[in-house]
């Protein structure tokens, strides 16, 4: 009966595959096609041009500047998501005083891991809502009104946030870290509750402080955790098209002057109100050319051997 | 699911589904290769043509109609469509409201099966430019040359305000009917102004005087949507034509050489920085969305704030009873104005479209036709407080200190009228260079020269691409 377990399995996994094929891989193909073309998106009709949309794409000045601008993020935002969620998760789980009970978090530490959380069950819509909020450049804003009552902003010259510059890519970075941190927090929480308590009471036999224990202890078993979290984290950074979009000045986000632009939304803009799809597909495939990059670059250098326990 | 808690997901069910899935995915790859290209282009259902069907729709077709669901609503909406199903009772006529018009309809279009009229408006709106460069619109000819609704001797092209379809031509062709008649100008609460005795300025030297006498009342001269460039649009490119006459607006619109480095320009960013740097502006207000500007306008903050004639409905529900919103004309910037005080920017928007692949596009014009006439004209000034572009839609309706005050200066402004149309509609990068060079403007990063220098260049890039379809107005 052996051969007859093919065709049972092919049978199996023929509606996934086809589905896998039609929703998911056909896109893909469709797109690296009509990024040769000069397809506008609200015809049926395009005329293949050969490489022209990439090569344009490599003079356009706003597009390279997206491309920084999401270098930037992709540098900072997994390091200080990571560290910060790191620091958290040490504290809540073993960095508390030691006792008779043994290994323990920090005081009131059930209360803080549910605050904590709290930002990754929000919307990203309802995110941009509460930080426009936050960052608005009059004196109702939430950080405005604060810092002109502590008397350091003058009310009449209210800090500029999403609008200045200078700041909008920082203000960016710190809405990212604020609503991926409680994830990662949990994810390094589990990842150290299984970490056995055996390892941690040697270590305070011998005498080892928090530091130290970090250091030596939770970072080497946490390894793994920590460099999926960092190509999860890279991707979001390659993204953060809903934040753009929603929280920087101008028609589609990017602004003051293309002082945010990431490449998600000039792609999007290049499609939806430029109605040069061809060009747009172009910039997708890119994006997607990166993201491969990323993930094997992340993975290499993340890679070490396995400690098993 | 359907199951009973804890009872076993079956093999035959499992197997059931899976054959379901199978057919459900057939047609989404057709769907898909009609992407590719294949998608054929249907002329259209017809019937006979008549006194009272002049555009021969066919009585049983259905209309599917798509609204913009923005600062009008879509209460109009629903008494056209009714207006239409008691003209044609067996057709099935419905529409659709959303505010994601080109995240919804960009697939459709795709495929070749767009909806029958389509309100294209708003933040998302699929730019008119992109479609006309797509030979995706109906001519409107047809419809503009048909008797109109209310008097088979009149066509319906004799019945709209002047000029309102210039905006909808591309190339000599109408292919938008703008429903809306939008007036720009400077918004004050008149009620503010007779409690402190200001007289609205009609220079930009009373302007001045007033603007110190507004400041030391605790009140800032000037709020406007930073977020937002577009619409700081109103003092900077009305002031354009208004110093310097229809034909520079013409000359940038074309994108003649050099077009935007004249005095006109530079004497209106002038002026306007002038707000920047007399610290008259609402703090803040250069990072303000256009709600959050218009409601500190409305709560006493600010005097003076840019917009459309689409400001009195857009705030209606916080606006405090007793606001007496009034707009005013572009004050005089010089003494040698090459137009005179009153000159208004007014123009037809809410641009209604028919695909040209549209399944009943006889109907889609017929609904248009409806639109225009006397009965859903003046419904809609009603429910909106809105000018529609019927001649008279307003004249009967009252209780609304905006829709009258727009009335009045519309009137006096005769043909003294402005337009352009490059930076709202034709030409998108361009557009998005204006808006960031605007934006470094008004937050005081950027000199009047250095505005020109951004914008010029930009205009000659569009100039330049040959990938972009060019437009090109004498009028």
């Amino acid at each position: 009966m052996k051969f007859r377990r093919l065709p049972f399995i092919a049978g199996f996994l023929v509606v996934p595959v086809v589905l896998y094929v039609i929703y998911v891989v056909s896109p893909f193909v469709q797109t690296v096609f009509y990024s040769f073309t000069d397809w506008g998106g609200f015809s049926d009709t395009q005329n293949f041009i050969g490489i022209s949309n990439y090569t344009r794409l490599f003079q356009d000045d706003i597009f390279l500047s997206a491309v920084v601008h999401n270098a930037f993020l992709l540098v900072l935002m997994p390091v200080v998501t990571i560290l910060l969620a790191l620091f958290l998760a040490f504290m809540l789980n073993v960095g508390g005083r030691e006792d008779s009970a043994g290994i323990r978090g920090v005081r009131g530490s059930s209360v803080y891991k549910v605050v904590l959380f709290f930002p990754q069950v929000l919307s990203v819509a309802i995110i941009v809502i509460l930080f426009q909020s936050v960052f608005r450049t009059d004196g109702r804003g939430l950080l405005n009104a604060f810092l002109m009552a502590l008397g350091v902003v003058d009310p009449n010259q209210p800090v500029q946030w999403f609008n200045s510059p200078s700041l909008v890519m920082w203000c960016l970075l710190a809405v990212m870290v604020w609503s991926g941190v409680g994830f990662y927090m949990v994810l390094f929480s589990a990842a150290m509750q299984s970490i056995p308590k055996e390892i941690y009471e040697a270590a305070l036999l011998d005498g080892a402080s928090r530091g130290p224990t970090f250091f030596r202890i939770t970072l080497p078993l946490l390894w793994e955790n920590i460099s999926v979290a960092w190509v999860y984290l890279g991707f979001i950074a390659l993204d953060g098209f809903a934040l753009v979009t929603g929280l920087t000045p101008d028609t589609g986000g990017g602004g003051p002057d293309h002082a945010s632009e990431l490449i998600s939304n000039v792609l999007y803009r290049a499609a939806f109100t430029q109605g040069k799809f061809g060009l747009a597909c172009a910039m997708g495939v890119a994006l997607a050319v990166f993201s491969l990059l990323l993930a094997i670059v992340q993975l290499r250098i993340t890679r070490r051997d396995r400690i098993e326990f | 699911m359907a199951n009973q808690p804890g009872s076993e997901f079956t093999r035959r069910q499992l197997l059931q589904r899976a054959a379901a899935l199978a057919v459900l995915a057939g047609p989404a790859a057709g769907v898909l290769s009609a992407c590719a290209g294949g998608g054929g282009g249907s002329a259209g259902t017809t019937g006979t043509k008549s006194a009272t069907n002049p555009l021969g729709v066919a009585e049983d077709a259905p209309l599917d109609v798509v609204i913009f669901d923005g600062g009008f609503g879509t209460d109009y909406a629903k008494y056209d469509i009714n207006l239409y199903k008691k003209a044609f009772p067996k057709a099935n006529a419905a529409f659709s409201a959303t505010q994601k018009i080109s995240d919804q309809l960009q697939p459709r279009f795709a495929n070749g099966t767009p909806p029958d009229v389509i309100d294209d408006s708003g933040a998302n709106q699929i730019k008119p430019g992109t479609l006309v460069d797509s030979n995706a619109l109906t001519d409107l000819q047809p419809l503009l040359d048909a008797p109109s609704y209310d008097d088979p001797n009149v066509k319906v092209k004799d019945t709209l305000l002047p000029n309102v379809l210039d905006v909808g031509t591309y190339n000599g062709k109408v292919y938008l009917l703008n429903y809306g008649y939008t007036v720009y100008g400077i918004w004050y609460n008149a009620k503010v102004f007779r409690e402190h005795n200001w007289t609205p300025p009609k220079t930009w030297d009373q302007f001045k005087a007033l603007a110190p006498q507004i400041k030391a009342a605790g009140i800032a001269p000037w709020a406007h949507a930073g977020k937002y460039p577009y619409y700081m649009g109103v003092p900077i490119m009305d002031w354009v034509g208004k110093v310097g006459g229809k034909q520079v607006l013409i000359d940038i619109d074309n994108l003649k050489p050099n077009a935007w480095r004249v005095d006109a320009v530079k004497t209106s960013l002038n002026a306007v920085l002038e707000l920047v740097h007399n610290g008259w502006m609402l703090p803040g207000t250069e990072g303000m969305t256009h709600t959050e500007s218009q409601q500190a306008f409305i709560d006493g903050k600010a005097a003076f704030l840019p917009c459309g004639s689409w400001l009195e409905n857009e705030m209606r529900k916080t606006t405090p009873a007793g606001t007496e919103l009034t707009v005013l004309p572009m004050p005089d910037l010089t003494a040698s104005d090459k137009m005179p005080y009153g000159t208004l920017r007014a123009e037809a928007g809410e641009p209604f479209i028919v695909p040209a692949k549209a399944k009943n596009v006889a109907g889609g014009l017929e609904f248009l036709r409806i639109m225009l006439s006397k009965d859903a004209a003046r419904n809609f000034a009603q429910a909106t407080s809105s000018l529609s572009i019927v001649k008279g839609s307003a004249d009967s309706v009252t209780g609304s200190t905006g829709l009258a005050s727009v009335n009045k200066v519309n009137t006096a402004a005769g043909d003294n009228l402005l337009a352009y149309r490059s930076v709202t509609d034709w030409y998108p990068t361009l557009i998005n260079e204006w808006e960031a060079a605007t934006g470094e403007l008004m937050a005081g990063r950027f000199t009047a020269d250095q505005w020109i220098d951004k914008v010029q260049a930009a205009a000659d890039k569009v100039a330049a691409d040959s990938s972009i379809a060019k437009f090109h107005r004498d009028k």
